[in-house]
């Protein structure tokens, strides 16, 4: 072998060894933006590159456009129509084709919900499920403004046009071990916890269940308090989702320096706060109400229906479809109404 | 390629194999033979063995084996014993320390148990190593610093996975056995206990782990620098100055006013080295125990700053007395 060909080849394997070294790194330059006091790393980097593709699939589809409010109601033409009765009916049958295109299969359009015969039936599944999230929907808008403000969100907001969101999650019994062998719940490759080796079911404890989060010391010495490290790691997976859901660092909503001190926090950890309360919400009221409907299809493998996390709506953005309002156009989604809002009058009108 | 950019060694000296002084009594046998390997020379000395490994030794590699064993048959039980899973996943497998709930009791063999006889064995291994370090020195008629160097990392090691969990009344305080899994047990120590970059024992350890590679990569390039001159027979040099000992030390005066001698610069590198891991160990003993939040106590002895809240309302905790939910 030649001289110049032996460089050749050197050059060959050290650019693919460098190639594989560097295969799971972004390559610079990254944007940061100062979100706190100078020089603490207070920052939010952002690939721009990435976040270009990423704002081209959260671009909301347009809105059907308006239709006159006038008109009998929806409830005195059709029958069984238990939320949205107080609707007009041409406004009523703008939102019906709307929700057809954010959630039903194309080739089945009105009748992935409806029987075709008569829409006033309440045999498929679908219909009863729609029920059910239209009240979580409106629910959200009108008592959930700490976490989704002004923006609200549609059923579009999850579903992006899918019947089922992409982003769903159930009790995960985790991977086949050995039957002598108590499962240590964590230590494998989870998409849950972002590929660390954290609790694969962090979102069972705290997003189903209302376990306590918090876990760091309250007090510089001792004082009894006795979280366990590895109750520490169940917290940490919990944070590596809402990260990996938001496309965030953990400075998005706290002070590294202090990950528990409130008074150092971005205002974006309140926000958080109340979001983990409603997605208990949403989860506890709302889909678990489900259970008796769903198909095992659409149920986890405990058989525990497919339920919302950080994910499903945010699906990688910090803000889900980087803050744009389809709610504004859809305004009968904001308020609760007809069955919807007489079952929260008869719950007393606690909202959390 | 200019000489310095060489990280293998340019000369190989080979003479007849060395089998080492005669042992006096109380010494076994030493076995593997002896012979040369050209890769091994590019790295270090050409020649292999003869291996000394006497009672300590056998007995470590014995204890240290059944510890691996342990480690890695848990870990393959917990992919179900497929072995493909065991190789992709093995970063992310781990033996795990007992649930907080067995406190300081023996648990059963399959809720942390195996944890437990894992690091028995392990523990036992390296103490032996440890011994052998010691009596293989002496019977060298060296100095024993390699010995306590050790000691210091196993300080360090008990700390972590023995002393500290008894002193906090739980197994579970323990360190996973796994590559990823122990790496993610450090994050969540520290965020347990409020930050540990604002524990004073672990700026001491991370001071002196960043100088002791700053002293190596100082030293080593002072001698490469100077071996033209005789500079690599340093340790003739502490008593006999040559002209390689007086250039490095004029180089060092010249660009910071300051030099090392070819005795001291071993003492510090020593130190530096042995201090990373008993500062260290220091810190990781006093969390938890002394001090439950590093952050806290930092703000309690005015070590962290309070900067400007940049928030135009400051956040408040939602589940605060007197705010509203």
């Amino acid at each position: 072998m030649s001289n110049s060909n032996r460089q050749i080849w050197q050059r060959l394997i050290l650019l693919t060894v460098v190639t594989l070294l560097l295969a799971a790194c972004e390559r610079p330059p990254m944007d940061s933006v100062q979100r706190g006091y100078r020089g603490l790393g207070m920052e939010a980097v952002i690939n721009p590159r990435r976040l270009a593709d990423k704002v081209e699939t959260n671009i909301p589809p347009e809105s059907l456009p308006p239709v006159p409010k006038d008109g009998p109601k929806a409830s005195e033409i059709y029958q069984n129509v238990q939320i949205l009765g107080d609707l007009g009916i041409a406004e009523f049958t703008r939102l019906m084709a709307a929700i057809t295109t954010w959630v039903a299969p194309e080739e089945q359009g009105c009748t992935y919900c409806h029987d075709q015969a008569n829409f006033a039936d309440d045999s498929l599944y679908t219909k009863r499920v729609a029920r059910v999230m239209l009240a979580m929907t409106q629910r959200a808008n009108e008592d959930w403004q700490a976490h989704v403000g002004e923006t609200g969100v549609t059923c579009y907001t999850c579903h992006r046009g899918q019947p089922v969101p992409a982003a769903v999650w159930a009790k995960d019994p985790g991977p086949a071990h050995a039957k002598g062998l108590a499962s240590a719940q964590q230590n494998i490759a989870s998409p849950a916890a972002a590929y660390a080796s954290l609790p694969y079911d962090a979102l069972s404890p705290f997003l189903d269940q209302a376990n306590e989060i918090r876990v760091i010391s309250r007090s510089a010495l001792p004082q009894g308090s006795r979280t366990s490290i590895k109750q520490t790691e169940w917290t940490y997976s919990l944070m590596m989702h809402f990260s990996d859901s938001l496309g965030v660092n953990c400075t998005h909503c706290h002070n590294s320096r202090s990950f528990f001190a409130w008074d150092q926090s971005p205002p974006e950890r309140t926000k958080a706060w109340h979001a983990i309360r409603q997605v208990r919400e949403m989860n506890n009221v709302f889909i678990d109400a489900t259970a008796d409907i769903l198909p095992d299809t659409r149920k986890g493998p405990l058989g525990d229906p497919l339920k919302v996390n950080c994910k499903t709506c945010h699906q990688g953005a910090y803000r889900p479809l980087y803050g744009a309002s389809m709610l504004k156009d859809y305004p009968s989604l904001a308020r609760l109404s007809g069955a919807a809002k007489s079952a929260k009058a008869g719950n007393g009108g606690t909202a959390q | 390629m200019a000489e310095y950019q060489n990280i293998f060694t340019r000369i190989q000296v080979r003479s007849p194999a060395e089998p080492g002084v005669s042992l006096g009594p109380g010494n076994i046998f030493r076995v593997g033979g002896m012979r040369f390997s050209y890769w091994a020379g590019k790295l270090g000395d050409a020649q292999i063995g003869p291996i000394y490994l006497g009672a300590t030794g056998v007995l470590s590699l014995i204890f240290g084996f059944i510890a691996i064993e342990i480690i890695g048959l848990n870990m393959w039980a917990s992919v179900n014993w497929d072995p493909v899973q065991f190789v992709r996943q093995l970063p992310w497998l781990a033996l795990e320390p007992p649930p907080p709930e067995y406190g300081l009791s023996i648990p059963p063999l399959h809720d942390g148990g195996w944890w437990l006889m894992a690091g028995f064995f392990l523990t036992a291994s390296i103490l032996l190593w440890w011994l052998r370090t010691y009596f293989r020195a002496r019977a060298l008629g060296m100095g024993t610093h390699m010995a306590w160097a050790f000691a210091a990392a196993i300080w360090l090691y008990l700390v972590l996975g023995f002393i500290r969990p008894l002193l906090m009344g739980s197994w579970s305080e323990a360190v996973p056995f796994g590559i990823f899994p122990h790496l993610d047990w450090t994050a969540a120590f520290s965020i347990r206990y409020g930050n540990l970059f604002y524990n004073p024992f672990h700026m001491l350890s991370i001071a002196f782990l960043y100088g002791s590679t700053l002293l190596f990569a100082m030293h080593g390039a002072t001698i490469l620098a100077v071996s033209r001159y005789g500079g690599d027979r340093e340790i003739d040099q502490i008593t006999d100055r040559g002209t390689a000992s007086e250039r490095a030390a004029l180089f060092w005066r010249w660009t910071m006013g300051f030099n090392a001698t070819m005795e001291s610069i071993h003492r510090w590198a020593w130190w530096f080295a042995v201090l990373t891991v008993i500062t260290g160990g220091i810190g990781i003993l006093l969390t938890g125990t002394v001090v439950d939040n590093w952050y806290l106590w930092a703000v309690k002895h005015g070590v962290a700053p309070a900067y400007p809240d940049v928030n135009a309302i400051p956040v408040q905790d939602p589940v605060a007395p007197g705010v509203t939910q």
